[in-house]
């Protein structure tokens, strides 16, 4: 595939990697337990559904916490800031590229894990589909304090339309993403970072300055 | 990871913040606990009760003397307890009538209130006031002023033997006597026996009457049958004879002769408050002893208390162990064979045609119905207009959604058909008990004349021209409370199709969702499935593909 050697690099902190999976499971919880309060299908009933879904969630919720934490006091939210350099490239890439093998435009690196479509993407994810579902997901579970709260101006409906469109959003990004993982150099080469840590990097790849994380 | 998930509190209170947010927002993070403070604080509430006397009635030489009528009795018991006819003479025992509304309104069954059963008590008197704690209320002209019409037996006497006469007007017999309408003998009472044996209501003695009502056992209510004169734990938790073993007015408390617990236009508790707040309080709700959180801390359980009642989910059915009525058509009364009336017995063993009455439909174990109820009922008269295109509800549970005192609360509806004027739309009172001769329909099968004579003594206009109209009469269901085992399940009602799929006007987790929403989300998803797939299939097919 590419002209250039291929050079094992280090792309993904343990930690990184540890809130990544962390964070599939309790999405792929919280999709089945939450599809299953909405009665999709009916594996584990609506009761314990409930219980799981709310435990899960505020349990991300909390963990997410710490997420917001460790991407602000090591600089990596850095890499999430959005560029339109390149963007077209790279939709390009997708698009067309990909079929007629050509190299990928803007290459990971340690310093730049996300291309300019996955800054936008992640952005997008981590700024607003994830906290808005973890806000009106929070909101749907404290219905009970509302008044107290002086809420009552809200309406539940309104806030479960949210959450579900949220939902089948997430499901959406689900299934793109699990497919895109496929498309590195090798199928299972961002699968292996994800995992190792490692991936084969091609060793020529210049990090063009604006991609770098500045610390 | 889900066993650590869900000490949550703990768990959040390393992260700091959260821990704060966390706080902040749940009202009870106490500690966890297996058993139900509710349920503690009513255990603790009934424990060691045991009602002491300072006085035999067998020692009284007044209740030696001999006895040939109630009125007599009534007499001797006056003789001490001077006040106890005056008292009775103020509640709805006896004048059968809303004590809250306009009398000239007639709301009660002593006035022009209705059901689908029976129907009236007036031109019916002698049958229906058998069930009077009274002697004599034989036609309009009862003395409601008489002390001595008071039957102080029925409520007091503990053998069992005292047995009012089913169209004795509330009299028992003075001879043995047949009843034909079940050929059961009926005996004089042991006037001293049952008059020396007097003590505090029992379950048998409410269940004399609410037992059976509508002229026989389980008529009516449907969660009140003779099954709870012996019942066990699992048919009711409180009156279980293996457990607590309740009288009635246990939570039917009582002052001066007045049993709390009657709905009519008024709740039969004001507002929602426990004993611990006002210890005078009658124990008719559960909240009364069980306080208004009465499940495990920070159980969903307890949010639900604000809105649907303990009735709703702590009595998954009724009637469960003697089939209770249903339906009751009367349009189809009189078919005779031979000269004969016929009878024909349904499937739960109880008659499902009798020619006095019609078709009935009895069932066991019924699913309530349910509705937003504040504790008030509205009651449709005899003088009201209806509207017979539709069910004619002839009483109504009061309350809706934005009631903060109304709660989702069971009933058990009893749907039938009966009279109503065609010209007059107005619901009809038929004369039914007499004899051969009489007016009455169980006398004359004319039903023009029985209604013509039943309006006629309730003083109401009938134009002569009647038709029968589908109507429905709801009970508030609160008897029979299920072990906690047996309690509805949250996906009975957070189901499509579940026991609330009726009830509007909110959005309810697991029964609603928007079929627009719904497609909208289904094709964001199967739009990605689809542009993956397709994407995928192309780097298949090409040079990508190929193994770069």
């Amino acid at each position: 595939m590419a002209n250039g050697q291929m050079k094992n690099t280090y792309v993904f902190s343990r930690y990184e990697r540890l809130w990544h999976w962390l964070q599939t499971l309790a999405i792929l919880a919280l999709l089945c337990t939450g599809f299953q309060v909405k009665g999709l299908f009916n594996l584990i009933g609506f009761e314990k559904a409930v219980k799981l879904h709310n435990t899960i969630g505020l349990g991300w919720l909390i963990a997410f916490a710490f997420f917001v934490f460790w991407i602000f006091t090591t600089g990596e939210w850095k890499q999430y800031i959005p560029t339109s350099k390149k963007m077209a490239a790279v939709v390009r890439y997708y698009l067309r590229g990909i079929f007629k093998g050509e190299p990928h435009p803007v290459p990971r690196s340690k310093d730049s894990k996300h291309n300019p479509l996955q800054r936008l993407t992640y952005l997008l994810l981590a700024l607003l589909l994830l906290p808005i579902q973890m806000v009106s997901g929070f909101l749907y579970w404290s219905y009970n304090n509302w008044e107290a709260w002086g809420l009552t101006w809200l309406n539940l409906s309104v806030v479960s339309i949210v959450h579900l469109v949220c939902a089948f959003a997430i499901l959406s990004f689900l299934i793109t993403h699990v497919y895109m993982v496929t498309t590195g150099h090798k199928v299972s080469a961002h699968m292996r970072a994800m995992v190792t840590g490692w991936e084969e990097i091609e060793s020529d790849t210049e990090v063009e300055e604006w991609e770098k994380k500045r610390t | 990871m889900i066993a650590i998930l869900r000490r949550k509190l703990p768990l959040a209170g390393r992260a700091g913040l959260p821990l704060w947010l966390i706080l902040l927002m749940v009202s009870s993070p106490g500690p966890a606990d297996d058993t139900a403070p509710g349920r503690t604080l009513a255990q603790q509430a009934v424990q060691e009760y045991e009602a002491w006397i300072t006085a035999d009635h067998a020692d009284m030489e007044i209740l030696q003397q001999e006895f040939t009528s109630g009125p007599e009795v009534t007499q001797a018991c006056l003789s001490c307890h001077t006040l106890a006819a005056k008292q009775f003479h103020k509640t709805i025992h006896w004048t059968w009538l809303d004590p809250n509304a306009d009398p000239s309104e007639r709301i009660g069954k002593a006035g022009i209130t209705l059901n689908n059963f029976c129907i009236s008590i007036i031109s019916n008197w002698p049958r229906c006031t058998s069930c009077h704690a009274g002697y004599g209320w034989k036609d309009a002209s009862f003395d409601f002023s008489d002390e001595t019409k008071v039957d102080c037996l029925v409520c007091h006497e503990q053998t069992s033997t005292y047995k009012k006469f089913p169209t004795g007007a509330g009299h028992p017999v003075s001879k043995p006597t047949v009843f034909k309408g079940n050929g059961k003998t009926f005996n004089p009472p042991d006037w001293n026996l049952v008059a020396q044996s007097v003590a505090r209501p029992t379950r048998q003695n409410c269940g004399n009457c609410h037992f059976r009502g509508g002229g026989g056992d389980a008529v009516k209510h449907g969660d009140l049958d003779s099954s709870l004169e012996h019942p066990d734990m699992v048919l009711d938790v409180h009156m279980g004879e293996d457990g607590k073993n309740f009288d009635c007015i246990r939570c039917h408390s009582t002052t001066a002769h007045k049993v709390a617990g009657r709905a009519y236009s008024t709740p039969a508790a004001p507002d929602r408050r426990s004993l611990l707040e006002d210890d005078e309080l009658p124990r008719i709700m559960c909240e009364s002893c069980h306080s208004a959180t009465p499940h495990v801390s920070g159980s969903k359980a307890n949010d639900h208390t604000d809105k649907v009642a303990c009735q709703s989910c702590h009595i998954p059915t009724f009637a469960r162990v003697i089939p209770t009525k249903m339906n009751w058509d009367w349009s189809t009364a009189g078919r005779k064979k031979e000269g004969k009336g016929v009878i024909e017995k349904g499937p739960t063993g109880k008659p499902s045609y009798h020619f006095k009455k019609g078709d009935f439909v009895w069932e066991k174990s019924v699913v309530p119905e349910y509705y937003w109820y504040n504790g008030a009922m509205q009651t449709l008269t005899a003088e009201d207009t209806i509207d017979p295109t539709r069910v004619v509800a002839i009483n109504m549970p009061q309350g809706s959604k934005a009631e903060p005192n109304a709660r989702i609360y069971p009933f058990k509806v009893h749907r039938g058909r009966q009279g109503y004027d065609v010209v007059n739309k107005t619901l009809l009172i038929p004369h039914l008990v007499g004899k051969k001769g009489t007016a009455a329909y169980w006398g004359s099968w004319d039903w023009n004349r029985a209604f013509t004579s039943g309006m006629e003594q309730a003083g109401l206009p009938f134009s002569g021209e009647f038709d029968w109209v589908e109507t429905k009469y709801h009970y508030p269901t609160t008897h029979m409370v299920a072990p906690k085992e047996n309690v509805v399940g949250c996906s009975e009602c957070h189901s499509p199709e579940g026991r609330l799929a009726d009830l509007s006007g909110f959005y309810m987790p697991g029964r609603d969702s928007y079929r627009l929403v719904d497609i909208i989300g289904l094709l964001m998803v199967i739009g990605s499935l689809l542009a993956v797939i397709v994407h995928g299939l192309g780097r298949l097919f090409s040079r990508n593909g190929q193994g770069g």
